[in-house]
């Protein structure tokens, strides 16, 4: 196979087994590779009913057929399986350099059964794949492990594993890969965690090979020369990263703030990417390949005194303006924090934004958290309770259920800014009306990177479009998530997009692995993963009641700024959307559209 | 005057685009393992190193090749003559700076020819931390400096 390495590594961690299988070709032609391949193997070697953190459920690493090549940013894999935090389709991806190093042993995936009687790592070295006891490795940071391995087995070695966030199912548990990125969301290292695997640690000496070398690299040159011309991939993200994103949204009136009370935040500019520039930027970091370089190397000089990689704009969001926090020292902190244990900024930030709340409001008291207050704005207490979630202690332990089942413990579940029990990012979806479409229909609840309308709502890429208007929002949405699902199973990093579109990218695939395929067709792949994602929420008992946003969002109006007096209008989007996706006005797939994208 | 490949480690972001692309320039295909360059990333200080052959003006590699398959051309860039070579590997263990190696995917020596005078190392690095620059005065004299650290480097493992 040309692009794919066509091998699979099937590893039975209840009986220590490790098979090599041949990549099913059907499958990889029919949902491209990492997020849609993942998902169709998940679906179909898992029963639907299958609860997330038990033997039965099952973990995938899979990387994409443009994943290690010259394809413009095609550093990622995914992380996929049933989310414990959502209880939907879990897919989550990283860059950095994993991915590409697992390919280049010789496999395009990484097929996780069962639950490890001890703590287990994988090592691959080329065609030598074994697991190995890893009870030295429990216990230890992200950072430690992956040093620890390295010391090893040498520093060739590339890692992914989980901290102890992970190995304590904290619910939002994330799986790291070369120490500082993430596949952070749904709670896929809690489900890595309880099947007692701690780490994957590759290297691999093979070359990826395409199908027709000299018309791939002039695609992907023809690429490389667009995202380079782009204005936000070109100059933006390069010199401030996402963090770029804090003054613009919230020049906008979307930047959510004091757990989404306000959508403006006085203090943004002391959180943004221009202060982080000026105060700790070390300097960028690219992943394999990349020619953006968002990644941001940073290094803390004062009471920390710690280098390490972030904050992301949603990091920085989710612990600070959702805080009503303005130290960027201590959200950066809290970020490295969550890197080290293994956890997801977003929820986590959100989650102790909710708390702040609860506590404001005389919900939850003193007592409750251990003694002290938690106000907003309040930064020690903000990095104290990160800290304390990761393993689990005192009211750690209840936060690390994430804001959904914390604010419901203490009965107020309306507080809880989450789509499908995952947090909502940083954009206000009643400032911004796509983006909160985006997160009611998101297949792994609230999230900005399945459907990333801010592109034409804010930044005005490919088009501009007015962010408090829902005409035409359902549509370009459906074209996004698509798009956005062709990108992530082909190991692409979803930044390609400001920079280049259907075009560029079907030219890369078709020259990579020589599969003659229109644009459309490709598109319409697309269309085929997102509801497969869609048939396993459904299985799952998710209805047309469950796409839907927090009552905050649809009910109060934006108290100030340029969205002042703004709701979300979830309900004229949504029916739209459920047309334009071709469902019944329960949103559930006809048969029809079933049949057209070969599901039945 | 001739153009040599300047090396900026502090714009470096470590992203290895010059490896992947290197490593297609000599194989057609994409690893790492197989480019004439390669970045070392030091994150705990926050610098990476691109390294690649420096075209040495008395190069180590040529003086101990047994059946003179290393030459250097005109402008100065240090070529292998693949029809010579025995595949002895001795220019791998005399080159102070670890730029000779062995390609994994056909065996061959791998080493960093400035790709025919336009090197796509340069040519794609996104942050313009390699670049092919005339070698003027000033120019050489960063190049000899960062050269002369890594000569002192590789002694002081030795």
């Amino acid at each position: 196979m040309n692009a794919w390495m066509g091998t699979i590594l099937r590893v039975n961690l209840t009986t220590g087994t490790v098979i090599k299988e041949k990549l099913n070709e059907k499958f990889a032609k029919d949902y491209i590779g990492a997020r849609g391949l993942g998902t169709k193997y998940y679906m179909d070697e898992v029963k639907h009913d299958v609860e997330p953190l038990s033997i039965k459920n099952n973990l995938i690493f899979m990387t994409g057929p443009l994943t290690g090549t010259f394809a413009a940013s095609s550093a990622r894999y995914n992380v996929v399986t049933k989310g414990p935090l959502t209880g939907t389709i879990a897919a989550s991806n990283s860059g950095g350099v994993f991915g590409p190093e697992l390919k280049m042993a010789g496999y395009d995936g990484i097929i996780f059964e069962g639950k490890s009687p001890k703590p287990v790592y994988l090592f691959i070295e080329d065609d030598e794949v074994r697991l190995e006891d890893a009870s030295s490795l429990w216990g230890k940071t992200v950072f430690e492990t992956t040093d620890l391995l390295n010391e090893k087995h040498g520093e060739d070695f590339k890692t992914s594993c989980i901290g102890p966030a992970g190995e304590k199912l904290v619910l939002f548990a994330s799986v790291m890969n070369d120490k500082h990125r993430a596949a952070g969301r749904t709670g896929v290292g809690a489900v890595m965690g309880f099947k007692n695997l701690k780490a994957v640690t590759v290297k691999g000496t093979k070359s990826i090979h395409v199908a027709d070398p000299k018309a791939f690299f002039e695609a992907c040159k023809d690429a490389r020369i667009k995202l380079k011309a782009n204005p936000v991939s070109g100059a933006g993200l390069p010199a401030y990263g996402t963090e770029v994103l804090v003054n613009i949204i919230n020049s906008v009136g979307g930047l959510p703030t004091g757990n989404w009370q306000e959508s403006v935040y006085d203090k943004a500019d002391d959180t943004g990417g221009e202060s982080l520039v000026a105060k700790y930027l070390v300097r960028n970091k690219g992943c394999f390949a990349c020619g953006i370089g968002c990644g941001r190397l940073t290094k803390l000089t004062g009471k920390y005194n710690e280098i390490g990689e972030g904050p992301e704009y949603e990091s920085a969001w989710a612990m600070g303006a959702d805080c009503r926090i303005n130290d960027l020292e201590a959200i950066t902190k809290a970020n490295y924090i969550c890197n080290e244990m293994g956890m997801d900024t977003i929820t986590m930030g959100s989650t102790i934004a909710c708390a702040m709340e609860l506590y404001e409001k005389g919900y939850l008291t003193d007592k409750d958290l251990g003694g002290k207050p938690l106000l907003f704005g309040d930064a020690e207490a903000m990095v104290d309770f990160v800290m304390k979630t990761a393993i689990r202690e005192g009211f750690g332990d209840v936060m690390a259920l994430g804001s959904y089942r914390m604010a419901d413990k203490f009965g107020h579940a309306e507080l809880s800014m989450t789509a499908k029990k995952q947090e909502m990012p940083a954009y206000d979806g009643r400032a911004i009306q796509g983006i909160g479409l985006n997160y009611a229909t998101s297949n792994r609840g609230g999230c900005h990177v399945r459907g990333y309308t801010i592109s034409p709502e804010v930044l005005g890429l490919p088009l501009k479009m007015d962010p408090f208007v829902t005409e035409g929002k359902a549509n370009i949405l459906k074209i996004f998530q698509d798009l956005t699902a062709v990108v992530d199973s082909l190991g692409l990093c979803l930044f390609t997009t400001f920079g280049i579109g259907l075009p560029e990218i079907a030219a890369m695939y078709r020259t990579a692995t020589g599969i003659e395929i229109s644009d459309v067709e490709l598109l319409n792949i697309g269309d085929r993963i997102w509801n497969l994602e869609r048939l396993y929420n459904l299985e799952n008992g998710f209805t047309k009641a469950d796409d839907t946003l927090p009552p905050r969002l649809l009910k109060d109006p934006i108290p100030a700024g340029p969205a002042k007096g703004r709701v979300n209008q979830l309900d004229v989007m949504l029916k739209e959307y459920y047309e334009l996706r071709g469902w019944d006005a329960m949103g559930v797939p006809t048969k029809d559209k079933l049949k057209a994208l070969g599901l039945v | 005057m001739s153009k040599i490949l300047m090396v900026s480690p502090k714009k470096c972001t470590g992203c290895k685009t010059c490896e992947v692309i290197c490593s297609f320039t000599k194989t057609s295909a994409f690893n790492p393992k197989n480019a004439a360059v390669t970045v070392h990333d030091y994150e705990d200080v926050g610098i990476a190193v691109p390294m690649m052959c420096m075209q040495c003006e008395d190069a180590a590699c040529k003086n101990i090749c047994p059946v003179s398959a290393i030459s250097q051309n005109k402008d100065g860039t240090t070529l292998i003559d693949f029809d010579k070579c025995i595949g002895c590997k001795m220019c791998v263990s005399a080159c102070p700076f670890g730029n000779m190696s062995v390609s994994y995917e056909n065996r061959r020596l791998t080493k960093c020819d400035l790709c025919d005078g336009a090197p796509k190392c340069a040519e794609f690095c996104p942050s313009a931390a390699i670049t092919y620059v005339e070698a003027t005065g000033l120019n050489i004299l960063r190049k000899k400096e960062l050269a002369r650290r890594f000569k002192d480097l590789a002694e002081e493992e030795v």
